[in-house]
């Protein structure tokens, strides 16, 4: 898939610590088509945050890329010297965090901030940034923009904040926006306005989005594919319809078992047994061998690599391969 | 923002009143003033009579009301050793102190802040853990032994600099400067140094601590994910919030720096208020004590009057008032 907009190869995230190297991504791979919304869900620690700070060269150290290579357009920008990164960041590629409460600089009016962030990226004057800023804080819904502008953010409430941080990682046009998370710090209330503005506004312009959430009612509304990770590897990736009505690895049919429904009348929610394993403990074979319902001898051997269902799809799991079918098969007569 | 204001002044003239009756209770209680103004030979008649003419022998009360009452004109009497008005003997003293104070407080402030950012943002560089490592020999050493290592090496052995004394100085309107004079800057850079030193590792551990607490919030990294160059971060965003907090312990400081010169005056012979206060106590001259007490309150409360106000101006987000109006 060579017209990708971003393409991740076999990456891989590590830890160096004192007991050893812990890998916190491990052999992930995906594409981001040019305008879509691709969805990345898991628990807490399956390393989707790791990934968009992997893309956007954010890694806290000792974090770092251990392995596989991130192209944005066909170009390599894992392996990008310092400067040449910033560059991409905020104007190709843009971020928007959890927490609207604390992205922003407390000590600076929302009009400085955005200026600021304009200029870096545009050759403009003083008084075109803040036109073009205004004109963005507009379009996020923020009223009467050419007052609040001059306000500094603590005079905003959350989800006004947020629309104001999405202003800002929109602010140079940039093709892809990173979104990690950008409703769970918000009121219930609030946040689907959020995530319809960031799908607006995205689409609008032409900006891919990978949202990073573990929402799948959000992605189930908003992405266009879904990539489930789990413990750090990729366990399915698919068009979000088709994961959602039908999937395919035993995780994420676990997690979609684990959303309410109100057509269905259950009595109990359907729960994954067990825990996410830890990433000094994963263990051998596929990672959510002892959790899995289905596992089988050859789950606990070998680690799946994703396989190729078609449409897209692809699903890390023994029971897809040809083997695994015939196993299965066995297994239910 | 007048209220507070009104509110902090009325705060001020409290602590003030309070370190008055501190003052005026040392003449009560520091020994006989009497018996170092008159001479051996003298009858107890004389020393009645004096008593009486310097107001001893009134009720506490009325004494203490004097006593303030001719402290808010600036008349803190006469000192019994010198016998010139001390107001006189102060302000003549007060410019060789402040000049002393401001320069070691800016060196502490400039540099502390300078070697505090550099060593958080070059966190494991071989020059940080120097500049880290030869701060705390600056943290703990006495002042008093900074001082003399400083004579040692830069008065005796390298004869670079005076090592003792203000040098010739210049007299504009009732202030004597030694800044407009070769030797008067050169006979300032060590005592500089040695009061500032403390207060330079001070500034500059807390600056490191705090930059190293701020690179690490949502706003920082967002700021990188914004793409704005490591200047803009560092400097723009980074260093702003970490002044917050400096700039109160900062101000703080210069009050302490203030105080502290004592010890360095001492020291370098440095013709200003510390040692004058350091003689009146030799001598046991309670106005002057009295009124020098006072005077470092008075320069603390200012202070302290001004860091506040200066937050007010650095963090808007203690401008409550017009957030209130605005929601």
């Amino acid at each position: 898939m060579t017209d990708a907009l971003l393409s991740v190869r076999n990456l891989r995230v590590e830890f160096p610590t004192r007991r050893g190297i812990l890998t916190a991504i491990d052999d992930v791979s995906f594409d981001i088509m040019p305008g879509e919304v691709l969805g990345v869900v898991g628990e807490s620690g399956a390393g989707k945050s790791l990934t968009g700070a992997a893309i956007i060269g954010l890694l806290e150290p000792p974090g770092r890329i251990a392995g596989g290579e991130i192209l944005l357009k066909g170009q390599r920008i894992d392996d990008l010297d310092a400067e040449s990164m910033r560059r991409i960041r905020g104007k190709r590629i843009g971020m928007v965090f959890q927490d609207p409460l604390t992205s922003l600089n407390p000590l600076y009016t929302v009009a400085q901030q955005l200026i600021e962030t304009i200029r870096t990226h545009a050759d403009l004057s003083e008084a075109e940034a803040r036109a073009r800023a205004i004109a963005l804080l507009d379009r996020v819904g923020i009223p009467a923009a050419a007052r609040r502008i001059d306000d500094y953010p603590h005079h905003f409430s959350g989800g006004m904040r947020q629309r104001v941080v999405i202003a800002l990682a929109l602010c140079a046009e940039p093709e892809l926006v990173i979104a990690d998370e950008p409703t769970t710090a918000l009121d219930v209330s609030v946040q689907s306005q959020i995530i319809d503005l960031i799908k607006e506004i995205c689409a609008e312009r032409g900006a891919a989005v990978m949202l990073i959430t573990h929402d799948m009612g959000v992605i189930a509304e908003t992405a266009d594919r879904v990539a489930v990770l789990y413990a750090g590897r990729l366990a399915e990736i698919g068009p979000v319809r088709e994961v959602i009505t039908a999937a395919e690895h035993p995780y994420t049919a676990g997690l979609m078992g684990s959303i309410p429904t109100l057509t269905q009348d259950n009595a109990r929610l359907v729960q994954i047994p067990g825990a996410m394993p830890r990433l000094n403990a994963i263990p051998q074979g596929c990672a959510f061998n002892p959790r899995c319902e289905r596992a089988f001898d050859r789950c606990f051997r070998d680690r799946p690599d994703p396989i190729d269902r078609g449409d897209g799809r692809k699903v890390a799991c023994w029971l897809y391969d040809a083997a695994g079918v015939a196993a299965k098969e066995k297994a239910d007569v | 923002m007048l209220a507070y204001i009104i509110r902090r002044i009325l705060q001020s003239v409290l602590v003030m009143l309070v370190v008055a009756l501190v003052s005026f209770a040392l003449f009560r209680f520091v020994g006989d003033p009497i018996n170092s103004m008159v001479g051996q030979e003298a009858t107890i008649a004389d020393r009645e009579a004096l008593r009486e003419q310097l107001g001893l022998n009134d009720p506490f009360l009325t004494q203490f009301a004097t006593f303030i009452g001719r402290a808010v004109q600036g008349d803190f009497g006469i000192s019994y050793r010198l016998q010139q008005p001390v107001m006189e003997l102060i302000l003549s003293r007060l410019p060789a102190t402040l000049e002393l104070a401001l320069v070691s407080g800016l060196l502490a402030f400039v540099f502390g802040v300078g070697f505090g950012v550099y060593t958080a943002l070059r966190r494991n560089g071989w020059l940080s853990n120097t500049i880290m490592t030869v701060s705390l020999i600056g943290v703990s050493l006495p002042t008093f032994l900074i001082g003399v290592l400083l004579i040692w090496v830069f008065a005796v052995e390298l004869q670079w600099l005076p090592s003792f004394g203000r040098g010739d100085t210049v007299q504009i309107g009732n202030w004597t400067t030694g800044l407009l004079t070769p030797s008067g800057r050169a006979s300032l850079v060590l005592p500089a140094i040695t009061l500032g030193l403390y207060q330079m590792t001070l500034i500059m551990r807390l600056v490191r601590a705090e930059m190293l607490e701020v690179l690490r919030t949502d706003y920082i990294k967002f700021a990188r994910a914004r793409g704005l160059s490591n200047r803009a971060v560092h400097f723009g965003h980074a260093l702003k919030n970490t002044m917050v907090p400096v700039i109160t312990i900062t101000g703080l400081q210069l009050g302490s720096i203030i105080a502290f010169a004592i010890i360095t005056e001492t020291v370098f012979q440095w013709p200003g208020v510390g040692a004058l206060f350091i003689n009146s106590v030799r001598f046991v001259d309670v106005p002057v004590m009295a009124a020098y007490l006072m005077l470092i309150a008075l320069v603390f409360v200012i202070i302290n009057l001004i860091v506040d106000l200066l937050y007010y101006v650095v963090d808007p987000r203690l401008r409550v008032d017009r957030a209130a109006t605005r929601h």
